[in-house]
């Protein structure tokens, strides 16, 4: 009968009609024929999952005609019912009608009624009729039937989410219910605790150094268990010795569920600063893992030692020749994997074999593989320069094969990085870009290389050989092209002196194009170049003049043109702001400006202060602090799990000092306006406050930012304690409709202290050679100062200690020290300390 | 915009709570005939917050596993930022997805599950057709596997004995209630001949 429902929407308005007005009556007979009952929900559902939605009148009628339905005892239509009012998801004015009806259910005697309607109930229930039912759900938790006690736990996983408070009371029961014999309650328990008690390290360790030692019974809550132990190692932060548990996560490698070998290989493969010792038998049965005959475990593998090699490459060198038989695997992301961790790992005699390899296989996979690939052979191309002519003809010949725009892009990039990394593959690099503009599709890319040709091909030893190439596209392409391309010519003409006549006498063709443009550059490079006859030397301030870069942001001087009105007054261009407002994310645009693939794969703590420098400039009231020397990391200014969530950054300027209070108000009943902080700074008398600046209106579960600028005097590394708290206006919010009441109460809420210490004054660099740097410095940089660090466990914690107080990067590989029994160490630190260029020598007596 | 991305960046230093570190979770499960086109699916994460995006990604999954051969064994591929496993029979095609650092055979279990229990429910006859005329058996078994993202059950003998136990079907194995509901009728028959 469904068969027949095809999915159209003719027909499937019949059927809502039918549905409507027919069989919604149906439902409500007093006889109730289960079957067909079953039938009509199991066609509204069919409906639903189709994407149709009902309108709120339609589904309160469907959900009243389904409320009905609980009269009937039949089993099989309960569970139909279940789940409607589950897909329904009625409001809270209809919940009422059903909340006894499931209550009632809850108290059954038959299991699948209690489960069922445990799951149901708490999913539509809310905080209110929580409490009421808070005491079944207790009892349900430790319920000797595994359905029952699996429902009501997997419940409270959600419940945590919306109303943690009422959930965090029933510990005891979760805490029975890990110990259950019933292998998926284990698995449901464990994961609820560690949520229940995630704040709380002490806690989640202790759970864990139990559970090692005890026994698990399901590999789901194996795995579980394998990724709290990780997390606890992660916490830990022990430097010396053996790594707790580790023990533990080998012994899982011997597990007899796959799952869990590979749950505990990979938890070993991210250990942070994992030692190739321990990484030796998590290896091994990954590399069995390869020769598997199930897809699944042969990706799983691949993919996790794929990440090992970006550290690691040595590491994996055993594997390579399993990885080297799944280049012709089947599935086409498992080959991929392969060849970029072989890429990785391979050494420079292996580079020739592993190309001819992967010219085969380049021909049969999408695009996005083929990208993935050819960054891995830059990178290899990067680390074994002399391999540079086979590499680039291998991309120059993918550059020739048909593919799409990302992944042409791709190689482009890789042979301009690879031009102007490598010297001596210039020349080639430059002429297989010739050859591709000679018939690409891509405007982009033709205007790029172009470009680029500009700049590197006057440079080589024959500039000549370019000029056809370039003049080439003056006649065959769009007016975008052949424009770059008069650029291009006019380039060669500048800087080459011998090239000048017959550059001349191209341009001079170029007038008569049919584009402005292009007619409006070869007079303007004719003109300016002294394309008159005579071959005289280009002025330097000429070349400046058309080839220099614009010191000003684009975005500024289009909003500049913009707002300029002809007039008698010419555009002057030296009145455009020169600050950046807001810089475009571009990184990857242009050729020749991209960071190379090797040297800068950390761009993540980089780039977040670079986003606080964006934001920061973007604030007209900070606008005039100058450059930016500092943001110090987020320090949490609640507690876990309070009602407002406050955390602090600190940006230090030359005069002044920026504190970013990043806010979430975490209530859903609660919407703040005028959010700001109010900062006592009488413990820091070197500060004065200059400004602040509120967050305007603060929506639940929506980070704000709201800031406070201090002045404080240049020169001087101030010091203080500030006293915050956090002033607001509440409104109340009705979670139905999410629209707040008018009127808002005025209300504070208090916050930690907040310091600015000497370590918001340093700056983390890396020194190569210490002793050098040291000595250039002069001795009066020099301080001599004495700190007590009160009594240390061990020499690792003391230098830690000081490296965290000071703020300072710790050089000639003297953070891991690993001795126990010197009794002095000798920390060398460095850093530059926001006044004076400076270094500090740190003796720690132990 | 510019601020939008920036406040993304926020986002992620102010949040640390991440829920997929602390257990396991599935994004959706699906069940696709030859063409693409939805039997029964169930999404349990905010990635796809339309009915539109939903189908959109349904399409392209489709169009790009269509071609491979996950008939003898599960296949897996990465997508968007997804690990999406998927197993073919006759013209069924289904589907798990979970995130991009899941344990790859955690979601192949779910996978197993699905795919076993469903073979179980439907007698071995896994086709669309048979698969639309017990969609009700489908839905509940959907729902016996996971509950919003958490794994429930895995192992196919326990999600189809849950799901059957409700079944209309009159050859379902006898459950207690089931008898209890033999006897109650046969009773009521009896009363009435005995009446007449």
């Amino acid at each position: 009968m469904i068969a027949t429902m095809k999915r159209s929407t003719h027909l499937s308005w019949v059927l809502r009609r039918e549905l409507f007005f027919r069989k919604l009556g149906f439902l409500t007979i007093p006889q109730l024929d289960p079957r067909r009952c079953s039938q009509v929900i199991t066609k509204l559902l069919y409906l639903l999952n189709q994407g149709d939605s009902f309108t709120k009148v339609e589904a309160t009628e469907v959900f009243f005609s389904v409320t009905k339905l609980f009269q009937s005892k039949d089993l099989g239509l309960r569970r139909m019912v279940y789940l409607i009012i589950k897909e329904l998801s009625p409001s809270a004015d209809e919940v009422i009608i059903v909340t006894s009806s499931l209550m009632k259910d809850m108290n059954s005697k038959t299991d699948m009624y209690r489960a069922n309607a445990i799951r149901v109930l708490c999913r539509i229930t809310d905080g209110t009729l929580l409490t009421q039912i808070e005491r079944y759900l207790k009892q349900a938790i430790v319920d000797k039937n595994p359905v029952v006690a699996s429902a009501a736990l997997v419940s409270g996983i959600h419940l945590l989410q919306t109303n943690p408070e009422i959930v965090k009371r029933w510990s005891n029961e979760v805490q029975e219910a890990v110990q259950s014999r019933a292998a998926l309650v284990q698995f449901h328990a464990l994961a609820l605790l560690q949520q229940i008690r995630q704040n709380d390290r002490l806690a989640v360790s202790k759970l864990v150094t139990s559970l090692t030692r005890g026994t698990v019974r399901s590999p789901l809550a194996q795995c579980l268990l394998i990724r709290y132990t990780s997390q606890v190692i992660r916490e830990s932060n022990t430097q010396t010795g053996d790594r707790p548990f580790y023990d533990f996560l080998e012994s899982c490698l011997r597990h007899k569920a796959e799952m869990v070998i590979f749950e505990a290989a990979r938890a070993i493969t991210e250990l942070s600063g994992v030692t190739s010792r321990e990484l030796t038998p998590a290896i091994t049965v990954l590399q069995l893992f390869l020769s598997s005959s199930k897809p699944v475990l042969r990706f799983a593998a691949v993919r996790t030692l794929n990440k090992v090699a970006m550290t690691h490459p040595m590491a994996v060198t055993n594997c390579n020749i399993d990885m080297e038989s799944l280049i012709s695997d089947q599935n086409r992301s498992i080959a991929t994997l392969a060849i970029t961790t072989l890429l990785k790992t391979g050494n420079e005699s292996s580079v020739d074999r592993l190309m001819k390899q992967i010219t085969n296989f380049m021909s049969d996979i999408a695009d996005e593989f083929k990208i993935v690939v050819v960054e891995a052979i830059r990178s290899l191309c990067l680390k074994f320069p002399l391999k540079y002519r086979s590499l680039m003809n291998f991309l120059s010949n993918i550059l020739r094969e048909e593919g799409g725009f990302e992944y042409k892009k791709a190689i482009v990039d890789s042979i301009v990085i690879l031009i102007r990394d490598i010297p001596e593959a210039k020349e080639s690099g430059l002429l297989h870009l010739c050859e591709f503009i000679e018939d690409c599709e891509f405007t982009y890319l033709s205007t790029q290389i172009l470009h680029f040709l500009g700049i590197e091909g006057p440079k080589t030893t024959d500039p000549s050989k370019y000029i056809r190439y370039i003049y080439n596209r003056v006649h065959l392409e769009n007016a975008t092209v052949r424009a770059a391309a008069v650029s291009t010519l006019a380039k060669f003409g500048a800087m080459v002196d011998a090239l000048k006549p017959r550059i001349f006498v191209l341009l001079r063709r170029c007038i008569f194009d049919s584009d402005d443009e292009v007619r409006d550059r070869a007079t303007l490079y004719l003109n300016t170049l002294g394309g008159d006859g005579e071959v005289v030397e280009t002025d330097k301030d000429v070349k400046i003049f058309l080839f220099g870069d614009l010191d000003i942001p684009l975005v500024n001087l289009e909003t500049s043109l913009k707002n300029y009105e002809p007039s008698e007054e010419s555009f002057d261009i030296d009145s455009v702001p020169k600050e950046v407002k807001s810089q475009p994310l571009v990184e990857k645009k242009a050729p020749g400006k991209k960071p190379a693939g090797l040297g800068a794969p950390p761009a993540g703590p980089p780039s977040t202060v670079d986003a606080y420098e964006r934001l920061l400039s973007s604030i007209p009231e900070f606008s005039n602090f100058g450059k930016l020397f500092k943001s110090s990391s987020p320090v949490e200014l609640t507690e876990a799990e309070t009602e407002y969530a406050v955390n602090v950054v600190k940006h230090i300027f030359d005069r002044h000092v920026v504190f970013q209070y990043n806010c979430i108000n975490t209530i859903p009943e609660q919407l703040l306006e005028n959010v700001s902080v109010i900062v006592d700074a009488s413990e820091a008398e070197d500060f004065a406050e200059v400004t602040s600046k509120p967050v305007r209106s603060l929506p639940y579960d929506t980070p704000g930012q709201t800031f406070v600028a201090f002045e404080k005097p240049d020169g001087i590394t101030a010091v203080g304690k500030f006293s915050n708290t956090l002033r607001f206006i509440v409104k109340e919010v009705d979670p139905s409709t999410g629209e707040a009441e008018e009127d808002g109460v005025e209300d504070e809420y208090q916050l930690e202290d907040l310091e600015v210490v000497a370590a918001d004054y340093m700056m983390k660099v890396g020194v190569s050679n210490f002793r050098n740097a040291w000595e250039s410095m002069g001795e009066d940089f020099e301080r001599v100062d004495e700190y007590g660090l009160g009594p240390r466990e061990s020499l690792a914690e003391a230098v830690s200690a000081v490296i965290n107080l000071l703020g300072m990067q710790p050089c000639e590989g003297n953070r891991g020290c690993r001795s126990q029994f010197k009794v002095t160490h000798v920390s060398t630190l460095w850093c530059i300390p926001r006044q004076c260029e400076g270094s500090c020598t740190v003796a720690v007596w132990n | 915009m510019e601020l939008e991305a920036l406040n993304d960046r926020f986002d992620l230093l102010v949040t640390k709570r991440s829920v997929e570190d602390s257990f396991p979770v599935v994004k959706n499960i699906l069940l696709l005939d030859s063409e693409g086109k939805r039997v029964a699916v169930k999404y349990y994460s905010d990635d796809w917050p339309t009915n539109n995006a939903k189908l959109a990604f349904e399409k392209s999954l489709f169009a790009k596993t269509m071609k491979s051969n996950a008939r003898t064994e599960a296949e897996i591929t990465m997508f968007d930022s997804n690990i999406v496993l998927y197993k073919f029979v006759q013209d069924l095609h289904f589907y798990v997805t979970g995130g991009e650092d899941e344990n790859e055979l955690i979601l192949a279990a779910v996978l197993q599950g699905f795919f076993d229990s469903i073979s179980l429910l439907l007698r071995s006859n896994v086709d669309k057709r048979e698969a639309l005329e017990n969609l009700d058996l489908i839905f509940l078994c959907l729902d016996e596997i996971v509950e919003r993202g958490m794994i429930l059950e895995t192992d196919a003998n326990v999600i189809a004995g849950k799901v059957a136990v409700n079944s209309m079907d009159p050859s379902a194995p006898l459950s207690e209630q089931t008898i209890g509901q033999a006897l109650a009728t046969a009773r009521e028959h009896l009363t009435r001949t005995l009446f007449q």
